[in-house]
């Protein structure tokens, strides 16, 4: 693949044309970035958002406690909400019945009631149900524990979050999954393969390119998410701490920017993972991705063809009169 | 099982008085085919005929509703038991139709490799998850066989990153790097530029000249004349004659043969 336009051989004269002007970019530029700096000027002078105090409390202990509470619940759930909407998928393309039918029935009711109730239910589920036991169905009991026990207040969240999570990531999973043709499936059949190694070997990977970025949505949504564990009641998270701290000093607002300033941060640090996650599993469908950014869907195509020199060389500009193999 | 069917002899397929229905379409009217050892079996017929039907019956891509299909002197698909006293037939599981399928190689039109892997990748991957060869062992075979059917520069490219010939080359290096008994080739030219059948069918003239037995569903006439040891020509789901390229292309005694062989050639 070319990494750039090469010296043109002899006799070859490139042309050398004036570009188009765009003067209304220009404009737009200035207007942009007037508009952004009274933003700017707005929030920084206006002293009811009392950026000192925003200043004292960004990186307090209860605050930071807070950031590694939430960043926990949001990771951990996310973790075992994936492997459960898996396996939930892959239930629901079951050749049998009954996981068919667990795995519609546990879609329905975990969509359908809401997210704060379900939480309410996980914090109470020790008076619900005081012990919990091990045993034959209706018959003697093996090993029992006390529910309070297991069930805290932040293995409540983490279940309640991760449970109903999943029951989302469910469906994008499973849409991930029908995206990848039926051919693969059949090549790797035909190459004796079985059901579950073709799921983990050919269909998952190619079907992770589909699954990630709807997964990188809800990941940022459960950041947030993570704010309603005051139904449990869980109370270390960030949202919980930092309005807890706002109430106690009489200054909600600066609070509430501590607590926006560290999402936001949360959710760049998120972006940046979920880009070299798609990065990962793009592999094999961008050729050009070593010879800068794929502009056109034919010259890398082209010059893949051209490499492989079976194909007599007709040129190394595309039809559209680009440089095949993308921009260097 | 019996007797003349054991490994080693007799034909190496056999299709016995094959159906399949795809609803109320009945694709398959009675299709038997005898596929000799180490020979090149080659069928034509008009698109719709049921040839691909027929081939992807054999590594049972589809099932069969009536007749039997033997490969290697195996049924695929059933085992043959008594219930009651009477003779009856056991679907198979899952896990053994996987095993019955990995003695049978099969090529596509659309060549269906792993785009996620290189093409090291798609060779070594059922080399390890099937036959359970080291990594080490699945990498040797596969660079070689990768190299006999010319691609030894280019086994850490992606799918995406060859040429249509160069993916359909990768693609039967992958099913031959597990040493099938049979090769099946649905269509293997169909989904190429012009320029680019050559080489794929250089690749199966010299498999055909090393002994392995193969089915190939193709257009090509010429490859069919000049390597095929048995042509069978299909239209609507059933074979309508079949013998040497000489009898069934120079002389076909049906007209159906006759009007077809005039459109393609």
């Amino acid at each position: 693949m070319s990494a750039g336009p090469a010296e043109p051989p002899a006799g070859v004269r490139r042309i050398h044309a004036v570009p188009v002007r765009y003067p209304g970019r220009w404009v737009s530029a200035v207007v942009v970035l007037v508009l952004a700096a009274m933003a700017v000027h707005a929030l920084l002078t206006n002293p009811k958002f009392a950026w000192p105090t925003v200043g004292q409390y960004l990186f307090a202990t209860p605050v930071l406690r807070g950031v590694g509470w939430t960043l926990a619940l949001t990771v951990g759930s996310m973790a075992i909400a994936v492997v459960l909407a898996i396996t939930l998928a892959v239930m629901r393309d079951s050749t049998n019945p009954v996981l068919r039918a667990v795995a519609w029935f546990y879609i329905w009711f975990f969509r359908g009631t809401p997210i704060f109730t379900q939480l309410v239910f996980w914090g109470l589920i020790s008076v619900l149900y005081p012990r919990l036991s091990l045993g034959i169905p209706f018959g003697p009991e093996f090993w029992s524990f006390s529910t309070k026990d297991v069930f805290t207040a932040a293995v409540a969240a983490l279940i309640g979050l991760a449970l109903n999570e999943a029951a989302y990531l469910a469906e994008i999973v499973r849409a991930g999954l029908e995206s990848v043709d039926r051919g693969q499936q059949e090549a790797a059949k035909a190459l004796g393969m079985k059901d579950g190694p073709i799921l983990r070997r050919i269909v998952l990977p190619q079907a992770m390119r589909v699954i990630v970025p709807p997964t990188g949505n809800e990941t940022i949504s459960m950041l947030k998410t993570t704010s309603l564990v005051l139904a449990v009641p869980f109370t270390l998270d960030l949202q919980f701490a930092t309005n807890a701290i706002g109430n106690r000093i009489f200054q909600p607002v600066p609070l509430l920017l501590v607590a926006a300033l560290w999402y936001l941060a949360i959710t760049s640090v998120l972006m940046v993972g979920q880009h070299y996650l798609e990065r990962y599993y793009g592999r094999g469908f961008d050729p050009t991705r070593n010879a800068g950014p794929q502009r056109s869907g034919r010259g890398p195509r082209q010059a893949a063809i051209n490499a492989a020199r079976t194909t007599p060389e007709i040129s190394t500009v595309d039809d559209m009169g680009r440089p095949a193999g993308g921009w260097g | 099982m019996n007797e003349q069917r054991s490994e080693g002899h007799g034909p190496m397929v056999e299709l016995t008085g094959v159906h399949k229905f795809f609803g109320e379409h009945h694709v398959l009217r009675g299709i038997d085919v005898v596929v000799p050892r180490g020979s090149v079996t080659v069928v034509l017929g008009p698109s719709g005929s049921g040839k691909s039907t027929a081939l992807r019956c054999v590594n049972q891509l589809e099932e069969i509703d009536a007749g039997a299909i033997h490969v290697d002197g195996e049924l695929m698909g059933y085992r043959e038991g008594t219930r009651r006293g009477e003779p009856t037939l056991f679907r198979l599981h899952p896990k053994a139709i996987a095993a019955q399928r990995a003695k049978i190689g099969m090529v596509f039109q659309r060549f269906n490799l792993f785009p996620h892997m290189t093409a090291l990748g798609n060779v070594v991957e059922a080399q390890v998850q099937v036959l359970g060869r080291t990594k080490s062992d699945a990498d040797t075979r596969a660079r070689a066989i990768l190299d006999q059917v010319g691609l030894s520069d280019r086994v850490d490219f992606y799918p995406a990153q060859l040429s249509g010939g160069q993916q359909q080359r990768v693609a039967i290096a992958r099913a031959l790097a597990m040493d099938p008994e049979l090769m099946l080739f649905d269509e293997p030219t169909s989904a190429l530029d012009p320029e680019l059948v050559g080489e794929v069918l250089a690749v199966m003239r010299d498999l055909a000249g090393s002994g392995m037995t193969m089915i190939v569903v193709t257009h090509e006439i010429g490859f069919a004349r000049e390597v095929a040891d048995q042509v069978v020509f299909m239209a609507d789901g059933q074979v309508v004659e079949h013998g040497t390229p000489e009898a069934v292309l120079g002389a076909p005694s049906e007209q159906r043969t006759r009007d077809f062989l005039a459109r393609v050639l």
